[in-house]
């Protein structure tokens, strides 16, 4: 068990460093701030983690650095191609003896975090968990290919990935996990010990709860708006993104046309004597003008990832408050068999008849029950009662630690969502500013040109 | 002007001179419009030593375009105003009202007096789309800035100007133009006209000098230029306003988001007015280039034809003088006539010739300064655009109360 021997060890050091991570994307800035939150005491859930310790992160340098192809044989024993990541970790104090400064490594592919994620949405039902980068391209323009091969797609991905172990990670009660610390650090097996924890069994049960309907009598009304936010959450950010497509899509057409003017003009200035040397410049403008979009839609889908990132995180959300509504509907259900025995109860004891029952009218057709048949009956119920006591109280318990912390973790997150989408519409700000600016230069120098013709 | 003519006589090409007396001879065939070419061609060699911008002394207004109705036909008039000085004009001022197929007489008539003129390209006479586009506003709005333009630069022409028939185009009431169009060289001598002319283009020429050659490589690369260019224009237009209207969805999307938030109320309120502000400024933009730069763009490639079309007369002119030349060799008889005609069509050559040249340097220095100014202008309006969503982005910074700008200003 050395892994949790060295998770103590990190857990108990008093180191003040803030963790430095390998890219400087907004990822990266965004953590900063999130663990900046946990630490200052942004709001008054922090305090608790403080008293519980620190996130993982601040312990240790975390990057997705790289990426490659390889081959092997599937489930059903074909050639497939699939991507590698490239997982270094190493300790922010790295004075710790034994350790070298050279970072850790280690392999995975995008299921292997996929099996991480459903590991983690299982064992911490109350926490929105992150999400992992999309599965297949969505919201594609036509730039894009939907390949999952693509070397934009690739890279995308790797910073997705980074994104959500740095999430996890700095996480007080995720980061915490042994299995998730094994995922960074243990190399072969680490499947096994996953399958091991025996998760799959609550997975499959967890679903079909999930996917049932049911009726929850009294329902939380915090967990309803929670959820109705969810679904707005989703709906707009999916009309976003799929308007911002369009539009991204636009814009590179208008860019590439004016293309075709340089190569024009070059062809023009040709037969033009005095026009010629103006034409020609002008159309070198033109040709880097056209060629601009593609840094600008590069930087544009960055945005659309930070987008994308909480449409994702929109299904955890829900997911939180669908597992509130089991609860509540199984504390519901215990405590309504717990009041239908206690009135049985009543009734064999007075021998009224309160409720029509099957059971009743037997005995009223074919004559009372005898006292010795009435005495075992009731020694049943009484023992189901306790038992449904019981039932009723640690359900009543779940449910009641359920919100607590699903509700610290609620709080967390809408800080969250809340400083990362205004520094993403910041973003967005900043680069139509520098499109714009890039803009007003092209089109100054092509009208020198213009002017000289 | 007569007598300028005169006491610059003696500065004219001695040549050209003789050239202009012999012609005057034989004005037989010709309709009075060519006497009146005989003074202009004088005017011509002058004018062409003077600064183009020195008298400009017509002035011509074409607007108010209105339906016109009758039993038969419905069709649209243009209000012609025209202000002038010279004393060719009875008056000083004139009012009448035009159609399209007037413009397009006029055109004939030019280009019939003077084959080898370079007269600017009128817009076209139908819209491929549905004959309903006549009617529409946009559609004659355009045509009426193209027919402003076609006669105010007739009135630039240091000959066309003084062209009879233009003069009735300015003038003359309804009634007198269309007598006056019923005038003219008879049925006869029109279609000799018109039999010489195929004759002569389907032999072809012979001996083209070779700038005429040069000219014709020329045009053959421009149109070929000028077309893909309106194209270019035309379709960055269309794909500017197709991202206008995804532009315009986004707005309402950020604004209905605004709707499920509480802290995010304000910034994402704020990023909904950006958007619906620079989709203005993006309108603005497309009207920009629409209006001034496609339109000159467009014109140019219709240019491009007219300046075949020239070309190819002038060919035929000289065509028919070889065919003469080659007859005066294989016939016998009657010589003493063909040789008058060979001399008469020489000069009819020449003529053409160098009225040619001289306007073909006008028509590039035209070309040049509208070209110049068209892609100016497209480049003040695309300036003008950024600069004003710069603005828009940059105010919402600042409502947002960060520095982050700054960092980033190093990155660019």
């Amino acid at each position: 068990m050395r892994g949790s021997e060295i998770l103590e060890r990190m857990a108990d050091s008093t180191s003040e460093d803030v963790a430095v991570v390998g890219n400087t994307d907004f990822a990266a800035a965004d953590l900063h701030n999130n663990t900046n939150n946990t630490v200052t005491g942004y709001s008054c859930f922090s305090k608790t983690m403080m008293e519980e310790g620190v996130p993982l992160l601040k312990k240790m340098e975390i990057s997705v650095s790289e990426t490659e192809k390889r081959t092997g044989k599937n489930a059903v024993n074909m050639q497939e191609v699939y991507t590698v990541y490239l997982i270094e970790t190493r300790p922010v104090d790295a004075i710790t003896e034994g350790q070298s400064t050279a970072p850790d490594s280690l392999w995975r592919r995008y299921s292997e975090f996929e099996l991480l994620r459903n590991y983690l949405l299982v064992t911490f039902p109350y926490i929105v968990v992150p999400p992992l980068p999309e599965k297949r391209a969505e919201f594609v323009w036509h730039k894009l290919s939907a390949d999952n091969m693509d070397p934009d797609f690739v890279e995308r991905r790797r910073i997705g990935l980074e994104n959500f172990l740095l999430r996890v990670a700095s996480h007080s009660v995720l980061s915490k996990d042994k299995i998730f610390y094994l995922f960074l650090t243990q190399d072969d097996g680490w499947k096994d010990v996953v399958y091991d924890t025996g998760f799959q069994a609550k997975a499959d049960s967890r679903l079909k709860a999930l996917n049932a309907t049911f009726r929850v009598k009294n329902p939380d009304k915090r967990y309803t708006e929670l959820k109705h936010y969810s679904d707005e959450l989703q709906s707009v950010i999916s009309q976003l993104l799929r308007v911002r497509a369009k539009v991204a899509d636009r814009l590179y057409g208008v860019y590439k046309v004016h293309g075709n003017y340089g190569r024009v003009f070059s062809e023009w200035s040709a037969i033009e004597r005095e026009m010629g040397d103006g034409l020609q410049s002008a159309g070198h403008h033109m040709d880097a003008y056209a060629a601009s979009v593609d840094d600008i839609l590069e930087e544009e889908e960055h945005y659309a990832d930070q987008l994308k990132e909480y449409l994702y995180y929109s299904e955890s959300l829900r997911a939180v408050c669908r597992k509130h509504e089991l609860i509540q509907y199984e504390l519901e259900m215990a405590a309504q068999d717990l009041v239908s025995k206690k009135q049985q109860r009543e009734e064999l004891t007075t021998g009224t008849v309160r409720t029509f029952s099957l059971k009743g009218m037997t005995s009223k057709l074919f004559g009372q029950e005898t006292p010795e048949q009435r005495e075992a009956k009731l020694k049943v119920l009484e023992e189901q009662i306790v038992e449904g006591e019981e039932l009723v109280k640690t359900s009543n318990a779940e449910c009641d630690e359920y919100v607590r912390n699903a509700w610290v973790d609620i709080d967390r997150f809408k800080e969250q969502k809340n400083q990362d989408l205004k520094e993403a519409l910041i973003s967005y700000a900043v680069m139509q500013i520098s499109m714009c600016k890039k803009g007003i230069q092209v089109w100054t120098n092509a009208k020198e040109c213009f002017s000289k013709m | 002007m007569e007598s300028e003519s005169t006491t610059s006589s003696a500065q004219v090409n001695g040549n050209l001179a003789q050239t202009v007396a012999d012609l005057s001879k034989h004005m037989l065939e010709l309709d009075e419009d060519d006497d009146l070419e005989v003074f202009s061609k004088d005017a011509l060699i002058n004018q062409y030593k003077l600064e183009e911008q020195d008298i400009k002394d017509v002035f011509i207004t074409v607007d108010c375009p209105e339906n016109h109705v009758t039993s038969i036909e419905t069709f649209v008039t243009y209000r012609v105003i025209t202000k002038t000085t010279r004393s060719e004009f009875d008056s000083s001022e004139y009012e009448v009202r035009r159609r399209y197929q007037d413009f397009l007489w006029l055109k004939g008539k030019l280009e019939e007096a003077h084959p080898t003129l370079i007269i600017n390209p009128l817009p076209e006479k139908f819209v491929m789309k549905g004959m309903m586009e006549r009617f529409n506003d946009d559609f004659i709005e355009t045509r009426r800035k193209a027919l402003h333009k076609f006669v105010n630069r007739i009135a630039d022409h240091p000959i066309l100007s003084f062209n009879e028939d233009f003069k009735v185009f300015l003038t003359a009431q309804a009634w007198e133009l269309a007598s006056h169009k019923k005038q003219g060289p008879g049925l006869l001598s029109r279609m000799g006209e018109t039999v010489r002319a195929v004759a002569a283009s389907v032999r072809g020429v012979q001996n083209r000098p070779e700038e005429f050659t040069a000219m014709n490589d020329y045009v053959e690369t421009f149109s070929q230029k000028m077309g893909m260019l309106d194209k270019i224009a035309q379709r960055i237009v269309k794909e500017q306003k197709e991202y206008l209207e995804g532009m315009k969805e986004c707005g309402p999307v950020y604004t209905l988001w605004s709707g499920s938030e509480d802290q995010l109320v304000e910034p994402l309120k704020a990023i909904a007015g950006c958007i619906d502000n620079c989709c203005k400024v993006t309108e603005e933009q497309v009207a920009g280039l629409s209006e001034n730069q496609v339109p000159i763009l467009h014109e140019y490639v219709l240019c491009a034809e007219t300046l075949k079309a020239v070309l190819r007369r002038r060919d035929n002119i000289q065509a028919e003088y070889e065919s003469k030349v080659d007859a005066l060799a294989s016939k016998k008889a009657d010589k003493e006539n063909l040789k008058e005609e060979i001399g008469r069509l020489e000069d009819k050559v020449e003529c053409a010739n160098n009225t040619l040249k001289v306007d073909w340097e006008r028509w590039k220095r035209n070309m040049q300064s509208d070209v110049k100014s068209a892609f100016v202008d497209m480049a003040d309006t695309n300036m003008n655009y950024y600069k004003k969503c710069l603005a828009i982005w940059e105010s919402f910074l600042t409502s947002q109360k960060t520095d982050v700008h700054l960092e980033k200003d190093t990155d660019s």
